[in-house]
């Protein structure tokens, strides 16, 4: 991918809500969860906003990181293996319920496998799908608007 | 009278910059009608028509292809395969690259993996370029994909054969465009030329290409002093080279330091390692890159032994990326600094040539020099060059070669193409800061208005734009997009919405035809 500044974070908050969101809420009753299915929901959904609003920040270190590469591009692996900080950072904070609108510490399973399962698949969606309904994103460096 | 002189224009039309309909038809020219004319018919022309009749919704009858060639990657396999790659080699271009695709999913990566049943380019693309070289497609595999293209949206019911003389405007707007065509033969094989016929068209584009090879000036003198066998440029058929070579141990002066000469690097050593030759590669590099360079920390590129490493053309990012964006809106001077950042003549990191050039090294058969050719002579059966050297300013070196193959490239100036050549003298055409088309962001020719008519110009004539990248797979379908996306705003073919495109991506993925 060549993306912009923009386009990274509109890519990113586009993907979380058009493909994380739903897997979200289709994977959340089939996680290793307690509690009523509610709280299980809050969960799940306060770690999807906190990738989206904590990538904003993520982003910003990405574009500066991707300064030092002369082709100003962002190699597919980089988009897989950064799932790691990020993961990491989410899970130190939920894991503490340091998240705003946790209820209880983040279940580390459960965590993993939804934190995992969403970034794979939206960047699986970043990496081809998106182009097909998308023909101008490419070539916007990942701006949709 | 020679009878089989080729009909010529009227000199009435030959000197106006504008005709009318009504001189058009006193001159007896035969006229067609049709809404769009896209001049070339190199895959420039391929992709732009593949946008237009998938995105713009423009049937066959709306477009007609004025070309020289049957197919529209004739020249550039041509290019291809006398510049050293076979059919089965590697072209320098990404895996989501496709001309046949205007979507660039799935990628030629794909496409090669589930027919080979062999996950490794799809894993190559994973790694790239990290922990491998870029994945880039086979030419075969790209040519085989624009035929397919081509018989899904009717490419051969749009292909007029001839050659196209001049673009003018048309009095009420709008354009005339001059075609001799093909098919009635030349003075050469005794047939009558064929008389011009013109088409009348809203909308012209251009993507004519490269006009011709680059011949330096010490090339030249040595090709009109002494023979053209001996010193060539590697985009000619220099196949003889390669032959004579395998005969009897040689020496050969490699010039340029780009992907062709690459190419004729990893031919020549192929040769030594296969094919037995005993052949000595002597390389020049005009501009020897020691090591990683640029002009501060944020654009620094890769180089060593004389190369300057970079995966493609340009920077990836020219390619909708941030120096896509940044260049948008750069004007004169400002836009002729960001060219002059990314100049310079590049070749891509390949493992394998890396491997090969260092045994070269280490057995003592690859020399590199670095230079200037000031002159070249023909000296007791040897080509012999004399070396203006950067850092003995005072001393030339004289060098003695079998052969000389030229790595410096094509002609890109514009003035050098009678189409573009009458545009610029007739047609209200400006040049850029750069020296090519003046155009703008989206492609359309400033001062080449006419009415509701526009030319826009893709491909080589219009590098120096807001838009580095035009002679590129990608560089060409972002063109074309811009292109079709003005056509729509002109309320001239259909919106390209998410919906429509996933649709006909699905068609695209069946092969169905349009």
């Amino acid at each position: 991918m060549v993306p912009t500044l923009s386009g990274r974070i509109q890519t990113r908050l586009f993907l979380l809500a058009v493909i994380g969101w739903p897997l979200t809420m289709l994977v959340t009753p089939l996680l290793p969860l307690a509690g009523p299915m509610p709280d299980r929901y809050r969960a799940t959904l306060v770690v999807l906003a906190a990738v989206a609003v904590l990538g904003v920040g993520w982003e910003l270190l990405y574009h500066l990181l991707m300064q030092w590469r002369w082709e100003k591009d962002w190699p597919t692996l980089f988009g897989l293996v950064t799932l790691l900080p990020e993961g990491l950072l989410v899970w130190l904070l939920g894991s503490r319920a340091m998240l705003p609108g946790l209820t209880a510490p983040l279940d580390l399973a459960a965590f993993a496998i939804h934190f995992v399962l969403v970034w794979l698949a939206t960047w699986l969606v970043a990496n081809g799908p998106m182009r097909v309904v998308y023909v101008r994103w490419r070539f916007r460096g990942g701006r949709l608007l | 009278m020679n009878v089989l002189a080729e009909p010529s224009l009227p000199p009435a039309l030959e000197t106006a910059a504008m005709w009318s309909d009504s001189e058009v038809a006193g001159a007896g020219i035969e006229v067609h009608d049709v809404p769009l004319v896209s001049v070339g018919g190199g895959i420039g022309s391929f992709v732009t028509v593949d946008y237009l009749r998938i995105a713009g919704g423009l049937t066959p009858v709306d477009i007609r292809v004025l070309s020289r060639q049957r197919r529209a990657w004739q020249a550039y396999k041509h290019l291809a395969t006398v510049s050293q790659i076979p059919r089965r080699g590697r072209i320098r271009s990404d895996a989501s690259s496709r001309p046949d695709n205007i979507w660039g999913f799935p990628s030629y990566a794909w496409q090669e993996a589930i027919r080979d049943w062999n996950p490794g380019p799809v894993f190559q693309v994973l790694v790239e370029p990290v922990l491998a070289d870029y994945y880039t497609p086979r030419l075969q595999d790209v040519v085989d994909s624009l035929d397919r293209e081509a018989r899904r949206i009717g490419y051969d019911e749009m292909l007029v054969l001839g050659n196209v003389e001049v673009v003018r405007k048309r009095l009420g707007g709008g354009y005339f465009t001059v075609l001799r065509p093909e098919c009635a033969g030349s003075p050469r094989d005794g047939r009558p030329p064929a008389a011009p016929v013109v088409y009348r068209s809203r909308d012209v584009h251009l993507a004519v290409g490269y006009p011709g090879l680059r011949f330096l000036p010490d090339l030249q003198r040595f090709r009109e002093r002494h023979d053209f066998h001996h010193v060539v440029n590697a985009y000619e058929d220099h196949e003889h080279i390669y032959q004579a070579l395998r005969r009897r141990p040689g020496t050969v002066l490699v010039r340029g330091a780009g992907i062709v000469a690459s190419q004729v690097l990893e031919r020549l050593i192929r040769d030594r390692r296969e094919g037995g030759s005993a052949t000595r590669i002597l390389h020049l590099f005009r501009t020897y890159v020691a090591d990683t360079h640029g002009p501060h920390m944020w654009a620094r590129r890769h180089g060593k032994d004389g190369f300057a490493y970079q995966g493609f053309n340009y920077p990836k990012s020219v390619w909708g990326g941030q120096l896509r964006a940044r260049m948008h809106d750069l004007e004169g001077p400002e836009r002729v600094r960001a060219y002059e950042e990314i100049e310079g003549t590049t070749t891509p990191w390949r493992q394998h040539w890396q491997n090969q050039l260092d045994r070269a090294r280490q057995e003592g058969w690859y020399q590199s020099l670095n230079g200037v050719i000031g002159d070249l002579t023909w000296e007791q059966g040897a080509v012999v060059a004399r070396l203006d050297r950067p850092d003995e300013p005072h001393s030339a070196a004289l060098v003695r070669a079998d052969y000389v193959i030229d790595c410096t490239g094509l002609i890109g100036e514009v003035e050098e193409h009678h189409v573009l050549r009458d545009l610029l003298e007739h047609g209200g055409a400006a040049r850029n800061p750069l020296g090519r088309l003046d155009v703008d962001q989206r492609f359309r020719l400033r001062g080449a208005e006419n009415g509701d008519g526009r030319v826009y110009v893709t491909g080589a004539a219009a590098y120096g734009g807001y838009f580095p990248g035009v002679d590129t797979f990608l560089g060409l379908q972002i063109a074309a997009q811009e292109i079709v996306d003005d056509l729509a705003e002109r309320r001239h073919c259909r919106y390209f919405g998410p919906l429509r495109s996933f649709a006909e991506w699905l068609k695209w993925l069946t092969g169905r035809q349009i």
